[in-house]
Formats: structure tokens, C-alpha cells, sequence
């Protein structure tokens, strides 16, 4: 709206930034093996804060030695301590990381929001919450195993290797740690390159939690470390979380091995508004499911499907509703988009949408200022999308949302099902029987109807096609980590 | 009685719904020259609906909004610019109302530098006092000076004839209200009558007519609390707005829940609709159980963000409040001295 253009002063509140006195942060983090913080035999590399391009702290380097060791101390930590717990007792452990994560929760949230970029709204409102409540809600699973489904007495796999993205850093992590240890599994994780950070603080919670030397260690390197720990022969069970070419890559390294696998791939999720929606909540779901987390996000609602006869009306309140988005240091308590994760992320992007551009889309941005450092890109929206283009077809991971029209439920469900991945879907509409019926024809792993980007630890998530296979959260999510007794070889 | 063409009259407690409405500028312009009961209800049902759910989260969302230093100080005189210092009870005496406007005009007597309020609410029988009492500073706020607001139309309930509404409106404006606060007939909106509704606003409005030929401001008073549902505020919101209101009011005070975040971010959406649609301005004013600096600045930063900046002055946006004056005046106080001082320190009006 042309009001919020011409006024200065109190829209552009005064700054209100989270401090960062709370963290006390080492120079450097070894890697987190056997309970200790040991030293890595690879070269360490430096964590930099994406906002300002700053250097955080050095990151110890796992070389294949180190994964050895990392995956032999897990071992340990399974055969001797871990799998003979009671499922009591683990629950224990894992509803004391839940508390003390809480506990911690400020810290962690600006850690994220310093390594990550993400806003601190974010990090403190939805990442951090989320991960208490990860561990919250599979501590409780632990001694009830019995009755996730999978027939009495299912047993644990054994060793987990476990490697996250650098979207939701700790967030992903709560993902694959906690059904893994609830379960009875002991776990070798590597967080992304470039977010180690909250990872580390974890592991000091898991120090202070008193969790039995082993049974969580965290390794901290690149795709070479990753590589390395996936294929590592003392490995029972693989998850993943990331792009889809290494994801396939992997499916392939661990295809016949014996090794159980998850993937959690990417996406290109529809948003479907119908011209029935509730029109400034959907306004606001398609923010929400694009720009959350500068779009980062695998089940990002990044194609916009909209029926033709609204395009212009939700087209020109989207605009104005993007000029009031806050863009700038993700510490300020104020900020709405925060910084692209890394410049390879933000080439990446740019790449994309001038593709988009060439390929005649007609591309719009948020009017903000751009700071100098650090890694940016505005929220931007490209209208006159063919299904064939580029941005219409990969996934761009960044604030960028490709929209198409469609005429009738029937062209709107089979446009957003025309896509490699199958990941997640949103559905507006303010007709129930609607939603229902589309729902059901979508090919998607989770829908969301009048909402988007929500998570809850309850709720099974996964996609289909490229997106992956298998499913986190949920008792879903404990068949990932778990044996039944009518299957496999009852070792 | 002061009957117009058109209008219902209430008789014996059963409307007489009328096929052609009262005509009413906005509503001809918007739905066309064919103004009728029928074409009315199918405007206000072919309105997009609310999700309950998302509304919601929006008005959390932008509640998070941390407003600090000069911000927060440009935030707590706005908000005292905004007030309509209220007093509302059986008990209203001329004594009590010009203690209020004492406290109008002078919120803090140890700080000249506090701005005034915009007006001070009282029945209609109680204008009288208030203008004797304001004297010289009644007028405009916008110019810095204090209106006298007025409630109207059998107010808090509405629930009397259409003769006795028109009544009461007329004697306030007659005794010098600036402004009218009037309530909408809510039985009759949810039982469907909406053209009834729309006649009693456009004839109210009629009624605030000056013998100049002037008009003093219509507050439309939609009580969202009895309304119940967001689609029904919604559709009151555009019906009070095409009827002719100056304002749409969320409620009287007398009814819980009085003013909540979502319902007064979905009045200003449909304020922002229209000025998309017409390019004239609506007011809003929550009113109801705002009580603190904290509350007070969630909507400012709802009207901000809604409907942009321009709407926070005296014309535009209003809060309807009694005890918000006094926690504003603290926190003002604690941004100035850096301590906090205590309800002694704020005067009791």
C-alpha cells in the first residue's frame, strides 16, 4: 500500500536486538566423541556468520580415522550400555535434553540465528520450541515401544549415521536424534558444514544431561565426512536430510549393504489458493510457506498455484503485503527475513531467478535495503510462469515463489502433482469438502489445508517420489529406527 | 418524528423489512443504483471468508513486535493522542465528567510535554458538562483540541425504537457532541435483517446532521463480542461502512470479550479493503479491556502494518479506554526518569 512506502519513523522501529551475552562461546570445537571433545585429523575450517560474513569459531575437521572411531565408541556405547537400557530409563535421558534444552533456549536460538542467518523470531519461536518438544514427545515413546505398531518387542538397529542440512540446523538434528535414541539406536551425527554450531552446544547439554559416553557423537566436517560415515561398514541404519542428487548418491552407495535408509529429499511444493479462500489468511500462508526462513526450507511453498479469476487480486495484495516485510540482522527481534546461509546458497538463488527472467517470467521485488555485508537477497515473486520454466521446476531453496494459474480443481491438482518431487502441498479454501476432495488426489506427503509450514512432533513427515522415502516425527517415525519382530534377521 | 423515505420504522418491537433501502452515497456507489435488502445480503455473503485460525496468528504475530527507545516514546504519545477517555456509568455525574476532562487536558500535571487526549466519551445527558468543562479546547483533536464524544441509540443494548435512537442522537449533537458512538441493532443483524440495520445507521447518520448542515462524526458501534463470529464482523464491518459510519467501533465496553487484537486487525483489513476499492479513509477504534502501554502498542503496530502509518492520528484511529491513560502516563514517566514510579504518581480521575 502506498502508505507504508512514503512513512518514515515508526515503521522503521528502532532497533531491537537479541544480545548475544548470553553465549560463551569457545574459539574453537573439536569433535564430540565418546562423551568428550576430541580433536579432528582433518584440517579445521572456520564458521562465519552469514549476516555480516564475521568468523564465529573453528570447527574440527572428521577425516575417516575420526568417523572410525566416532562409529567404534557408538558401537560401544549400543552393545554395552544403550541397548540394554530400559526403555524407561532412556526416556529418562531424553526427557532431561528435552528440559535442559529448554532451559537453554535462548542461548540456542541465538546461536542459530548468529550461524544460520535465520531470524531470531524464528529460531526462538519456532526452531528451538520445536526441538524440545522433539525430545519431549519421543522420551515418551521410549518405553512404549511395544505398541508403535510393529508387533511386541520390536528391537533397535543398532548404530545410526545420521547427516542434516544447514536449513533447520538443531531442528533436524532433534529430527534424527531423538527417534533414534527413544528407539534404543546409539548415533553418529554430522550437521552441515556450515551450521555446526548450535550442534556443539548440544552436545554440551548432552554432557550436562549425563547421557552415557557414546551413545550421541557428533562429527563436524564436509561432504567427504558425511561420505565417510554413510558408508562406514559398522553403520546398521542411514537417514538423510538434503538435496537429492546426494540423496540418490547415497541410496546407491548403501543399496545392498544391508543398512536401513531414510531420506528426506527436496521439494517444490503448490500452495493451491481457489478463488474461495479466505483471502488475507491465505495472503498470509503463502508468506509464511515461501518466505519462512528466507525460504530455506525443503516443503517450501515455493509454486504458487492460483485460480486465474483471483491472479491479480492475490498477485497485488501479496505485493503489498511483501513491502512490509522486514529484511536485515537476523539478531533484531524486529527482522522477517534474515540472511541467506551461505554465498553458494545466494549464487545459487540469483542463478535461478535470472533464468527465470531469461525464460520470461516477470519478476517483482520487495523494495529493502540491502546490507553491505553478509549474504542477501530480496523477497521476490515472478508472475507469468510457464509450468515449463525453470523456477517453475527446480527447487530454488530461497526467497523466491514461481506463480501459475489454473482454471478447475482438476488442472490445479494435476499441476501441482506435475513435478518430480512430492514432498508437502497447500490447500485454500474456505469449502471443506474441497480441501477433502483435492487432498486426496494430491501427491504429497504432508497437505496442509488454510495453513502452511506448520510441524508438530505427533505428525509424520516425508515425501514422495524424488522427495524420499521413509517418515520423521509421528510413530511413524520410530519404524525408521526400529527392527519388528517379523522382520529382517532377528539378529 | 423525523422520518426519511425508505427508512424502517420499528413498531410494536417486528421490522417492516422494505424492499428499497435508505439511500446511502457509499452503498450507491459500490452496489450500484438497484439498493436493495436483496442486493445488500448478497454483497455482504459473497465477502471472502475469515479463517479463525490464521486471523489469529497473524494478530500473535505481529503482537511479537518488540517496540523499543525512540520508538517505544514516539509509541506512548501516540497512544495518548489517540484516547478517548471514557466514562460510562450510571453514576456519571457533571462533577465526574469534568474531573475527566481535566485529566483530558492535562494527562500529567508534572509534564507539560504530554500530549492531550482526542476526546473524552460520555452518555448523551452528560454532553452538556463535558463541553462547559473543556471550554476553549473543545474542538478538533487533529488541531490539538478535545471532541466530546457521545453515545447514542439506547447504548450499550440499542435495543429501543428507532424514534427513540434518533432522539437521543439528536439532543447530543444538539448539546455539542463532535462525535456519536452509536450501536447497531445486533438482533436484528443476526437474525438476517440486514436492511434494517443499514436504514437505522443511514438514518442515525441523518440524525447527526447540524443545523450548519454539518455532520458530527458516526462511530458505528458493531459490539463484535455479541456478533460472535469473524464472518459476522466482517459483514458488519462493510455494512456499517456503506451505510455511511465515519468509524466502525468494536464494542461498547459493556460486553466480554470487548476489543481483541484479531477482531480489530480484521476491521482494519476491511478499512484497507475499501480504501483499496473507493480511496477514502475509514476509522477504527478498539475499545474494551485495553488497559496497558504493552496492549496499547500491538495495535498501533496492527494499524501500521495493516493499514499504514498514516492511519494513527485522531481522525483515523481511536482507542476507547478508561484506565489505558494512566499505565501510558507510567510508562512514559519510567522512559523519562528511567525508574518506575507507582499509581500514586499518576492522578485518579
Amino acid at each position: 500500500m502506498s502508505d507504508l512506502s512514503k512513512t518514515p519513523s515508526f515503521l522503521d522501529y528502532a532497533p531491537a536486538p537479541e544480545s548475544t551475552s548470553i553465549l560463551h562461546l569457545k574459539k574453537s570445537y573439536g569433535l564430540f566423541i565418546d562423551g568428550e571433545f576430541v580433536k579432528g585429523h582433518g584440517a579445521p575450517f572456520l564458521t562465519i556468520s552469514p549476516s555480516s560474513e564475521q568468523k564465529i569459531a573453528e570447527i574440527a575437521n572428521a577425516n575417516s580415522r575420526d568417523v572410525d572411531v566416532a562409529v567404534a565408541a557408538a558401537r560401544k556405547a549400543y552393545d554395552r550400555t544403550w541397548s540394554r537400557m530400559s526403555g524407561a530409563d532412556r526416556g529418562k535421558y531424553l526427557f532431561r535434553i528435552a528440559r535442559l534444552v529448554q532451559e537453554r533456549a535462548r542461548e540456542l536460538a541465538v546461536a542459530e540465528s548468529l550461524d544460520n542467518g535465520k531470524p531470531i523470531k524464528e529460531s526462538r519461536d519456532v526452531d528451538v520450541p520445536l526441538v524440545a518438544a522433539w525430545f519431549f514427545y519421543y522420551a515418551g515413546w521410549a518405553d512404549k515401544l511395544d505398541y508403535a505398531g510393529l508387533g511386541p518387542n520390536p528391537k533397535a538397529l543398532g548404530v545410526a549415521a545420521q547427516v542434516i542440512p544447514w536449513n533447520f540446523p538443531l531442528l533436524m538434528l532433534a529430527w534424527k536424534v531423538a527417534p533414534a535414541l527413544a528407539a534404543g539406536n546409539t548415533v553418529v551425527i554430522k550437521p552441515a558444514e556450515t551450521t555446526s554450531l548450535s550442534a556443539m552446544i548440544f552436545a554440551e547439554i548432552l554432557q550436562q544431561a549425563d547421557l552415557p559416553a557414546g551413545v550421541v557423537n557428533i562429527i563436524t566436517g564436509a561432504g567427504d565426512t558425511g561420505e565417510a560415515l554413510v558408508n562406514h561398514p559398522d553403520v546398521n541404519k542411514v537417514a538423510f536430510t538434503g538435496s537429492t542428487a546426494v540423496g540418490r548418491a547415497i541410496a546407491k552407495s548403501t543399496a545392498g549393504s544391508g543398512k536401513k535408509l531414510t531420506l528426506e529429499l527436496g521439494g517444490k511444493a503448490a500452495n493451491i489458493v481457489f478463488d474461495d479462500a479466505p483471502i488475507d489468511q491465505a495472503i498470509e500462508g503463502i508468506v509464511n510457506g515461501i518466505f519462512f526462513n528466507q525460504g530455506h526450507v525443503c516443503c517450501a511453498g515455493s509454486r504458487l498455484l492460483v485460480q486465474e479469476n483471483v491472479h491479480d487480486e492475490v498477485v497485488d495484495r501479496l505485493k503489498s503485503r511483501l513491502g512490509t516485510l522486514r529484511l536485515g540482522d537476523p539478531l533484531d527481534k524486529n527482522t522477517d527475513i534474515g540472511a541467506i546461509n551461505s554465498r553458494e546458497q545466494l549464487d545459487r538463488v540469483r542463478e535461478l531467478s535470472d533464468i527465470g527472467e531469461a525464460e520470461g517470467a516477470v519478476r517483482w521485488s520487495a523494495p529493502c535495503v540491502i546490507p553491505d555485508k553478509g549474504f542477501w537477497f530480496a523477497p521476490t515473486i515472478f508472475t507469468n510462469v510457464s509450468t515449463s520454466s525453470r523456477i517453475a521446476r527446480d527447487e530454488i531453496f530461497g526467497p523466491v515463489l514461481a506463480v501459475l494459474t489454473f482454471r478447475t480443481p482438476g488442472e490445479a491438482i494435476a499441476k501441482a502433482n506435475n513435478t518430480p518431487y512430492g514432498l508437502s502441498a497447500g490447500i485454500w479454501s474456505d469449502k471443506g469438502s474441497k480441501i477433502l476432495a483435492v487432498a486426496d488426489k494430491l501427491r504429497a506427503g504432508v497437505i496442509w489445508a488454510n495453513t502452511f509450514n506448520r510441524f508438530d512432533p505427533a505428525s509424520p513427515f516425508g515425501g514422495y517420489k524424488e522427495s524420499g522415502f521413509g517418515r520423521e516425527g509421528g510413530r511413524h517415525g520410530l519404524a525408521a529406527y526400529l527392527e519388528s519382530a517379523g522382520w529382517g534377521s532377528g539378529k | 418524528m423525523n422520518a426519511l423515505p425508505g427508512i424502517n420504522v420499528v413498531t410494536s418491537g417486528r421490522a417492516i423489512v422494505s424492499t428499497a433501502l435508505a439511500p446511502a452515497e457509499r452503498a450507491l456507489g459500490v452496489l450500484g443504483g438497484d439498493l436493495t435488502e436483496r442486493s445488500l445480503r448478497l454483497h455482504l455473503e459473497g465477502l471472502p471468508g475469515v479463517d479463525a485460525v490464521g486471523l489469529e496468528e497473524r494478530a500473535a504475530a505481529l503482537g511479537t513486535r518488540s517496540i523499543k527507545t525512540t520508538s517505544k516514546a514516539w509509541a506512548l504519545n501516540t497512544i495518548i493522542r489517540l484516547i478517548d477517555l471514557t466514562t460510562l456509568e450510571g453514576a456519571d455525574t457533571p462533577g465526574k465528567v469534568s474531573s475527566l476532562v481535566a485529566k483530558a487536558l492535562t494527562p500529567d500535571p508534572n509534564d507539560a510535554s504530554v500530549p492531550r487526549v482526542a476526546a473524552v466519551c460520555v452518555y448523551g445527558d452528560m454532553v452538556p458538562a463535558a463541553v462547559t468543562a473543556l471550554g476553549a479546547a473543545h474542538g478538533d483533536p487533529d488541531a490539538g483540541l478535545v471532541s466530546v464524544a457521545a453515545v447514542a441509540t439506547a447504548f450499550p443494548s440499542g435495543r429501543a425504537s428507532l424514534r427513540v435512537k434518533l432522539a437521543d442522537t439528536e439532543d447530543a449533537v444538539a448539546a455539542g457532541a463532535d462525535e456519536i458512538d452509536m450501536v447497531i441493532d445486533r438482533g436484528a443483524f443476526l437474525a438476517g435483517n440486514y436492511g434494517l440495520v443499514f436504514d437505522q445507521i443511514v438514518a442515525v447518520k441523518d440524525s447527526c446532521r447540524r443545523a450548519d448542515g454539518t455532520f458530527a462524526h458516526l462511530k458505528v458501534i458493531l459490539e463484535t463480542g455479541e456478533l460472535n463470529t469473524y464472518d459476522n464482523v466482517r459483514k458488519a464491518s462493510w455494512l456499517s461502512i456503506l451505510a455511511g459510519g465515519d468509524f466502525i467501533k468494536t464494542s461498547t465496553g459493556k460486553v466480554t470479550p470487548a476489543a481483541t487484537l484479531p477482531v480489530t486487525l480484521l476491521m482494519l483489513e476491511v478499512v484497507r479493503d475499501w480504501y483499496r476499492l473507493t480511496g477514502e479513509r475509514i476509522g477504527v477504534k478498539p475499545a474494551g479491556g485495553i488497559r496497558t502501554s504493552k496492549d496499547a502498542i500491538k495495535y498501533l503496530v496492527t494499524v501500521a502494518e495493516t493499514v499504514g502509518e498514516h492511519w494513527l492520528q485522531p481522525h483515523l484511529f481511536r482507542f476507547g479506554a478508561s484506565s489505558l491513560l494512566n499505565d501510558v502516563l507510567l510508562q512514559r514517566q519510567k522512559l523519562t526518569t528511567g525508574r518506575y514510579s507507582g499509581p500514586d504518581y499518576v492522578t485518579v480521575d
